[in-house]
């Protein structure tokens, strides 16, 4: 019986060395090359309007970086003289997942760096893996304040300014052309970023117009669920005019389509702060006088703008796939710049091909060229980006046949977002000092 | 009143296509003695088919008073063609087994047609709105309803009359009701128990397709919607009784009230109040509310 | 009831396991790989509970329950009270599980067949329904959960992996001794005549309460280290109902014949859904759908059967 025992484990040993060399030998590097893990939502309700549109827009930038062709100031060719490797992956599927994903990424297939992700849940999960992996990684959508409020991050960097800018902004704008409406509500979804964009709505709200009253049942649906009958029974019942939402992906353009069949848009005042690719997607259906927001100078509101790069990318994008490029193509193409800035600044700096904690230093506080403006990564100890936020009305354009928006504002980053160091809540709570609006 | 008159418009709305669904889930319980998880692929299935259907009556700008031939056509389809591929090649084979796996093998089945549903309808959301959108929406105690979703509360009660006048008055009716109550007698009176085992599965899976499919108007369709609607409709079947129809009735009315209610009064226990009371009913009524009458068998 | 637990044959074959893959750990395995065996042994202890009662004819569509709130419960002792000792995680886990199964037990004895797994099931997605819309837990974002330690020092994944097999080794062997015991070989008793068990004077409701609080326990460890191993924890991959039909076809798969069974099948489950993920991933789900029929129809005794035959193992030996 011992000898028999101890001729299985002998084969059971022998089996698991021999297949584990033959998957270690797999694993070898070569440096001319970086290898990148490129996450958005490839699969599921965020995936046509979102994940997608994203993906694009990095291969857009990739290739072109790759190929020495984007214009100035990323004409040189290459990522510190490498050719970027995406490896685009689906973030569908919930935050552990994506954790056991990331460790994959990682551990197996050996990435220089991880750049995407698009859904806050998924970015709260990431960054303290990203920590403790000491992996460089780029969150180029995700908007939840908490990611750097609860605690700074040695590896995370985010090149998108968070949601208290877009709550603030759509406050302000409310206020601004709505001043009579006292009353408001929201329907937000359930996670960290449709919780935190009302919050910041709310308290903003609150500062610029104190005698606001929000609703006592804002709605709070969970993420995706597509169904919102009831929902739009209890907002129209509520006497509130303005209904704020933070609503992105697939859900908004339920959201709408199931609204609009009900008249709601007649009766509400409907602020979308990142709903602009339900107008993309449903074109002329899309309601006009929706108060729409892209959380940055970007898709729909960037339409018009004449800075070369911006036209560039336009004109790419619609060669490339027939369409015009979103919120997201644009959020994520802006993270692959920000990683060449990086890497040509570390590569300089250091006289040949930089570390990863090279590219980390180089990376902190930067101020790179972006589309429409320039960004700084000006807060989150050097981390986090902040940049403009816009809103405007929706106007579908009869003559061009596209989507467009009128009375457009545009709100700079020292009009909605704190000043370094100071804690989002804190400074609202204060009434806002130092704010520079026009 | 408003406050009422809307959760009660709501809920019922809500319990409308849950009855549908959930009707050929307690029918196949009833006379099989199976759960099925894979109803939910009815009902996937049934919404894909139809949203296709719409998008295709749109985009070639057909006449719209296609719309309702199309969707009741997708469910028959569906249910037709879906079980009986899953009755004839999965179910029969294991009818004298374990009714775990007979569970597990109906949930393997579920799987495999949720993943076909991404292979053969792509991942991006279907929102076939168009008929919703035709039929309007009317003032309902200083409330927009949208008219579409009155419908629903109007098939719901065809179908419930529908099904009560067939299993009462018809002949089939009657075979059916025999077989619910003991198969071994049915078997041994020379009832072709095979052929209402078929029929029936069909009949159930037509009425979870006919519920997805009438639905897919007011809704997000994409990958993974019916998940939440068949741990739901399960639900539904045990508060009501497992194989009562009537059952089925009172235990939509139920979740469906519950949880517009909830919706509208306290969101954070839209989910666990419907459970909650599922845990409640198996813990006093473990056969439902409505359950046949079952002899003990030594 | 643990005398002469060292002498049974598949204790000793799975020390022998746990060791092997402790020294390949330690030299061989590329860390991808080890997250993998983590996952898998940590699941196995979920599995291990769940075939205790299939072996007594029960079958819990809710186990899930006792997974996500084993996790959860070591979360929330991180975020509310500071700690991050292992083995205080794996303590806390099994028993507040433990208590809950304890408290539901009382319940769920009662009910056989059908109405045992829907009840289970209600029970679950209670959980869920409560963990999916509460802010303070995360809502559907759910909880991160720090690396651990152990006795105040940072513990290394390598020695996380260590404990993860003692932990495992300590459960089968604990499992092993009771079916041996008179109150396990009751299990096979009561999946035949429960009647007759209770004309032998042994309360058949006791006894599948005493196995339905081990299953608990082992599920709710089972979750607390998939917790410290992750890094995370979210209602949607630990109490959602679909991750009970995972559990539960995880054990079909697995089979029942023997304690080492559950973390053969939990570790290639772990391996399969890798490579699936990098290869196929639309496919996933039809893969364990069409995997779970196979089983079903093909060899409904489980992996264990087939590893059975391989080894011409245990063939004169009745079910251990």
């Amino acid at each position: 019986m011992k000898k028999k025992i101890f001729n299985k484990t002998a084969k059971l040993a022998s089996a698991s060395m021999i297949v584990a060399s033959c998957l270690l030998a797999g694993s070898a590097l070569a440096k001319d090359t970086v290898k990148v893990g490129v996450v958005s939502f490839l699969t599921g309700p965020a995936a046509g309007v979102f994940g997608v549109p994203a993906k694009q827009g990095a291969q857009i930038v990739i290739d072109a970086i790759n190929n020495g062709t984007m214009p100035a100031p990323y004409n040189t060719q290459g990522f510190a003289g490498a050719k970027m490797n995406p490896v685009f992956s689906d973030e569908s599927g919930g935050g552990t997942k994506q954790v056991g994903l990331f460790r994959d990424f990682v551990e197996k297939q050996k990435v220089d760096a991880m750049i995407g992700y698009i859904s806050s849940g998924n970015c709260m999960a990431i960054g303290p893996i990203a920590d403790e992996l000491k992996m460089l990684t780029i969150f180029s959508t995700c908007g939840t304040p908490r990611l750097y409020e609860e605690k700074l991050r040695s590896h995370v960097f985010r090149t998108q300014a968070n949601a208290v800018g877009d709550s603030l902004a759509a406050a302000r704008y409310i206020v601004d052309m709505y001043p009579n409406e006292k009353n408001y509500t929201g329907i937000n979804q359930n996670y960290a970023w449709g919780q935190d964009s009302y919050k910041f709505f709310e308290l903003g709200m609150k500062q610029m117009s104190p005698d606001s009253k929000g609703s006592d049942k804002p709605q709070f649906p969970k993420l995706f669920v597509g169904q919102y009958g009831t929902e739009i029974s209890a907002l129209s019942l509520d006497k509130a005019k303005v209904v704020h939402s933070s609503f992105w992906n697939g859900d908004i353009e339920a959201f709408t389509l199931q609204a609009m069949v009900r008249g709601f848009f007649q009766k509400k005042i409907f602020v979308s702060s990142v709903g602009g690719s339900a107008v993309d997607a449903l074109d002329k259906k899309f309601p006009d006088g929706i108060v729409m927001g892209t959380r940055g100078n970007v898709g729909l509101l960037a339409r018009d703008n004449k800075d070369p790069l911006n036209m560039w990318f336009i004109s790419e994008y619609k060669k490339r796939f027939n369409a015009l490029p979103l919120g997201p193509s644009y959020q994520y193409a802006r993270s692959i710049l920000a990683y060449k800035f990086a890497m040509d600044k570390a590569m300089k700096k250091a006289g040949k091909f930089p570390t990863q904690d090279q590219v980390i230093a180089a990376m902190k506080n930067i101020k790179f060229k972006s589309f429409t403006e320039t960004i700084s990564m000006a807060r989150g100890g050097g981390h986090q980006a902040v940049h403009s936020v816009g809103y405007g009305l929706t106007k579908y354009n009869k003559k061009g046949k596209t989507p467009g928006a009128e009375k457009v504002k545009m709100y700079g980053p020292e009009c909605i977002y704190p000043p370094a160091g100071t804690k989002s809540e804190d400074w609202i709570n204060a009434g806002m000092p130092g704010a520079k609006c026009k | 009143m408003q406050f009422w008159a809307t959760v009660l418009l709501d809920g019922l709305t809500y319990a409308s296509y849950l009855f549908i669904v959930s009707l050929g889930l307690t029918i196949i319980f009833g006379v099989m003695k199976i759960l099925n998880v894979a109803h939910g692929s009815f009902y996937a299935w049934g919404a894909y088919t139809a949203a296709f259907a719409i998008g295709f009556i749109t985009d070639n700008d057909l006449s719209e008073a296609l719309f309702l031939p199309a969707i009741l056509i997708s469910a028959i389809l569906v249910g037709v063609v879906l079980g009986y591929i899953i009755e004839r090649f999965i179910l029969r084979k294991m009818y004298n087994q374990d009714i775990h796996l007979i569970v597990l093998a109906t949930f393997g089945v579920f799987l495999i047609f949720e993943d076909l549903i991404i292979i053969t309808f792509g991942v991006d959301p279907y929102l076939p709105y168009q008929p919703a959108m035709m039929l309007g929406w009317i003032d309902i105690v200083g409330l927009n309803r949208g008219v579409y979703q009155l419908t629903l509360i109007l098939l719901a009660s065809i179908v419930a009359f529908v099904c009560w006048y067939g299993l009462t008055k018809t002949k089939w009716g009657k075979l059916l009701q025999s077989v619910i109550y003991d198969r071994e007698i049915s078997v041994a009176m020379g009832i072709d128990v095979t052929k209402v085992y078929v029929v029936t599965f069909i009949g159930g899976a037509i009425l979870g397709a006919l519920g997805g499919a009438y639905v897919a108007p007011t809704t997000s369709v994409s990958p993974g919607f019916a998940i939440d609607l068949v741990v739901l409709s399960f639900a539904v079947v045990v508060i009501g009784g497992m194989g009562s129809i009537p059952g089925a009735l009172i235990g939509s009315l139920i979740v469906g009230i519950l949880r517009a209610f909830a919706v509208h009064q306290a969101p954070i226990l839209e989910l666990f109040v419907v459970f909650a009371v599922m845990a409640i009913v198996l813990i006093i009524r473990p056969e439902g509310l409505f359950a046949p009458p079952k002899p003990r068998k030594i | 009831m643990f005398t002469g637990i060292f002498k049974d044959t598949s204790v000793r074959i799975l020390i022998t396991f746990m060791i092997v893959l402790c020294i390949l750990s330690s030299f061989v395995l590329p860390d991808w790989m080890q997250n993998n065996f983590m996952y898998g042994l940590s699941r196995g202890l979920a599995i291990l509970g769940l075939m205790l009662l299939w072996r007594t004819n029960l079958v819990s569509f809710g186990h899930a329950l006792y997974y996500g709130f084993g996790a959860y419960a070591v979360a929330l002792c991180q975020k509310y009270f500071g700690i991050t000792d292992i083995l205080l995680r794996f303590a806390i886990a099994v028993i507040a599980a433990g208590i809950l199964g304890f408290c539901l037990g009382f319940i769920l004895r009662k009910y056989r067949e059908i109405f045992f797994a829907m009840l289970s099931l209600a029970f679950s997605m209670v959980l869920y329904g409560l963990l999916a819309k509460a802010e303070f837990l995360g809502s559907t974002d759910g909880m991160s959960i720090s690396p651990s330690t152990l006795f105040g020092m940072e513990l290394t994944r390598q020695y996380l992996f260590y404990l993860i097999t003692f932990f495992v080794i300590c459960a089968a062997i604990s499992i092993q001794a009771y079916l041996r015991s008179t109150l396990g070989h009751l299990t096979t008793a009561i999946q035949d005549n429960e009647i007759r068990v209770e004309y032998l004077g042994y309360s058949v409701q006791k006894a599948i309460h005493i196995k339905y609080v081990m299953s608990a326990c082992l599920a709710g460890g089972a979750g607390g280290l998939m917790a410290a191993s992750l890094g995370q924890v979210d209602p949607d991959s630990m109490v959602n109902w679909n991750v009970s039909g995972e559990l539960v076809f995880i054990t079909i798969m697995s089979g029942w014949g023997n304690i080492l069974a559950p973390f053969i099948g939990a570790i290639i489950f772990e391996f399969i859904r890798t490579y699936a993920f990098e290869w196929a991933p639309q496919a996933w789900a039809a893969i364990v759908g069409g995997t779970l029929l196979t089983i079903i129809f093909f060899f409904p005794g489980g992996i264990w059967s087939v590893i059975e035959k391989v080894f011409n193992y245990g063939k004169k030996k009745d079910v251990k």
